[in-house]
């Protein structure tokens, strides 16, 4: 017998049903949503009011002058970004994995691995989409932005978001328990503080110049900073494909190993 | 095995595709998980607008099987055709026309009673008019019209299994695919879902079915194969397989005393066959009364005794040497 032509039930956006899900649960959950915009907020304000005082200015590699609050802005965005995406990616795909099951419901249906991973990495980056959209309007009314490039931060976040969601829930298949994320603490505390994050790439000594270049983290910055304050170069492309590839290679790895997990 | 469709090429599974009405078609189905081998080679055949069964005890491979076929886990050996398509690359097309309520629930706690359906009939590509109508329609169908606004997590175990029950229904499935469906249930939430599983039948869907319940099997299969340790011992209609495996009646003995195997070999040459379980012992025979009253003749005294009918139990307990219960 010939069924003839096998077409794919919902095309390839089957993925959106699974963000329309999350929306829903989240529209309940808005405190948590909320509480997203405040930490990034608050170290802006914090340095703004106080520290900047303390250092002073800061000549950029194209030799434009900033303010230390601007300096350190946009890695604040970049820095939330990750944190964003992360948290959804990791810790809510691993709930919904291990606890919820929603996923094993999801498989029953016309849906693939594939797209409950494209699905729960799309979630996250709307959610840091959203954020640094926020952000950067805060920066432009703090008058921390030097360019209209700014405008482009949102989609910074999200490339900077693909990267680590992408990474973070590929990751997260491996994990057995919630004290695995520690791991994922370990190393996104240190990456916060010495991505040149809070003092210039130049500053820290010759020998962890060139790690420092390797996380990911300070692609991210790199890129926020280049849009905020308009000095924009090379660097930024190096970024901007550093952090794609990245998520690329974990959204891969994700929707494989989703397949191997729940399609025993 | 007994009921080849059609004289198809069935030893042959790779020449011919099965027939038209043939909505699953297995031959030499395997899974393992690592080393251990949970189904060894069952073949089955389902058509369309029949209830088939699958009757066996904890780990005989139901569930594994009903997995294979749901196309979410992979077989390891042997053919399957699910719909006329082969579920390691037709999987989405075939997951979109069944229905599927399996052992566990897998409701989705975050959401409501309704959402959970508005949600589910999303993934299969319904518009949101039309998930509505069917939500509403098949919460009323499973009698939870009145918590559609509740949080999943407050409902009762039996109202979670008819809310499952109506999520699989959602896509209006050609195959309906229930993983002990009435596991957990009181006696009444039990015969509303045999009910309504009945009424799906009437309507046309085809319903195949996993339980270790011989009444369940009983009531709502056509046919069913009898499974364990990962291979089928029998297949038939509950009738048929009950005329094939069993006496037409049995009569039950339970004795005070624990030498049932010294009262059994005394009562052998009563019956057919006698077994000898834990608390009782059953004789086999065409006529049970007459059972009955040998024993009496015989000058034993048991505490009670009971003559019915014999059922797939009996069946089950013959051709494995294990009650079904245990
Ligand atoms: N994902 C898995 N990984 C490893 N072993 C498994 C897995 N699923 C099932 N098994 C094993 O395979 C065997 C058959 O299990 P299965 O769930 O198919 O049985 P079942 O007939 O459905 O039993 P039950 O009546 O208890 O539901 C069991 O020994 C079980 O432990
Ligand atoms: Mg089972």
């Amino acid at each position: 017998m010939s069924t003839g032509v096998v077409r794919p039930p919902l095309g390839r956006f089957a993925a959106q049903h699974l963000v329309a899900r999350n929306y829903l649960v989240y529209r309940r959950d808005w405190v948590v949503f909320v509480t997203g915009f405040l930490e990034p907020l608050l170290y802006l304000l914090s340095i703004g009011l106080g520290i900047q005082q303390l250092v002073g200015d800061f000549v950029l590699a194209d030799g434009s002058r900033v303010t230390y609050t601007e300096f350190v802005a946009p890695a604040m965005l970049a820095a939330s970004a990750m944190n964003g995406s992360l948290f959804d990616a990791t810790f809510g795909v691993f709930f919904k994995l291990k606890y919820e099951k929603v996923y094993d419901a999801v498989l029953a249906t016309p849906l693939r691995p594939v797209d409950v991973a494209v699905g729960e990495l799309v979630w996250s980056l709307l959610r840091a989409a959203v954020y640094a959209a926020a952000f950067v309007a805060f920066m432009a009314i703090l008058g921390l932005t030097g360019s209209w490039w700014a405008l482009l931060g949102p989609v910074a976040a999200v490339v900077i978001g693909y990267a680590f969601a992408g990474a973070g829930m590929a990751l997260t298949t491996w994990m057995r328990s919630w004290q695995d994320f520690d791991f994922i603490t370990l190393a996104v505390l240190p990456m916060f503080l010495f991505s040149a994050t809070f003092f210039p790439l130049n500053r820290y000594p010759d020998g962890v110049q060139w790690l420092v270049q390797l996380t990911p983290l300070y692609h991210g910055v790199v890129l926020c900073r280049g849009l905020t304050t308009g000095a924009l170069g090379v660097d930024l492309l190096v970024a901007v494909a550093y952090l794609v590839a990245m998520g690329s290679i974990g959204l891969a790895v994700s929707s494989r190993r989703l397949g191997t997990l729940l399609l025993r | 095995m007994g009921a080849r469709p059609l004289g198809q090429t069935a030893d042959r599974p790779d020449v011919a595709d099965p027939p038209l009405d043939v909505l699953v078609h297995a031959r030499g189905l395997r899974k393992s998980y690592g080393q251990l081998e949970a189904v060894r080679g069952i073949d089955v055949t389902v058509r369309r607008g029949e209830a088939f069964g699958f009757l066996g005890p904890n780990g005989a491979g139901k569930s594994s099987t009903m997995r294979m076929i749901a196309a979410v886990s992979t077989a390891s050996d042997g053919s399957l055709r699910v719909l006329g398509m082969d579920p390691a690359t037709d999987g989405p097309a075939i997951r979109a026309r069944l229905g599927v309520c399996p052992q566990d629930d897998t409701l989705d706690s975050e959401l409501t009673v309704r959402e959970n359906l508005l949600v589910y009939g999303r993934f299969f590509g319904l518009s949101r008019a039309e998930v509505a109508r069917r939500a509403d329609e098949l919460l009323a169908f499973v009698q939870l019209g009145d918590r559609a606004g509740a949080r999943v997590e407050q409902l009762s175990g039996g109202l979670k299994r008819r809310l499952t029950v109506a999520r699989s229904l959602i896509n209006e499935p050609e195959l309906l695919m229930l993983d002990e469906p009435t596991t957990g249930l009181d006696p009444q939430a039990r015969h509303l879902l045999w009910d309504r599983l009945f009424r799906l039948k009437q309507q046309g869907t085809t319903l195949l079915l996993t339980t270790h319940y011989m009444d369940e099997a009983e009531q709502l299969c056509d046919r069913l194969v009898v499974i364990d340790e990962g291979v089928i011992v029998a297949e038939g209609s509950p009738a048929q397989l009950i005329r094939d495996h069993s006496s037409r009646e049995v009569c039950e003995l339970r004795f005070g005393v624990d030498d049932h195997d010294g009262v059994a070999a005394r009562l052998a040459h009563l019956g057919e066959r006698v077994e000898v379980l834990p608390d009782r012992l059953l004789v086999y025979a065409a006529d049970g009364e007459s059972v009955a009253q040998a024993v009496h003749d015989l000058g034993l005294t048991p505490r009670s005794t009971l003559v019915r009918r014999s059922t797939l139990e009996d069946v089950f307990l013959r051709l494995t040497g294990r009650s079904l219960a245990d």
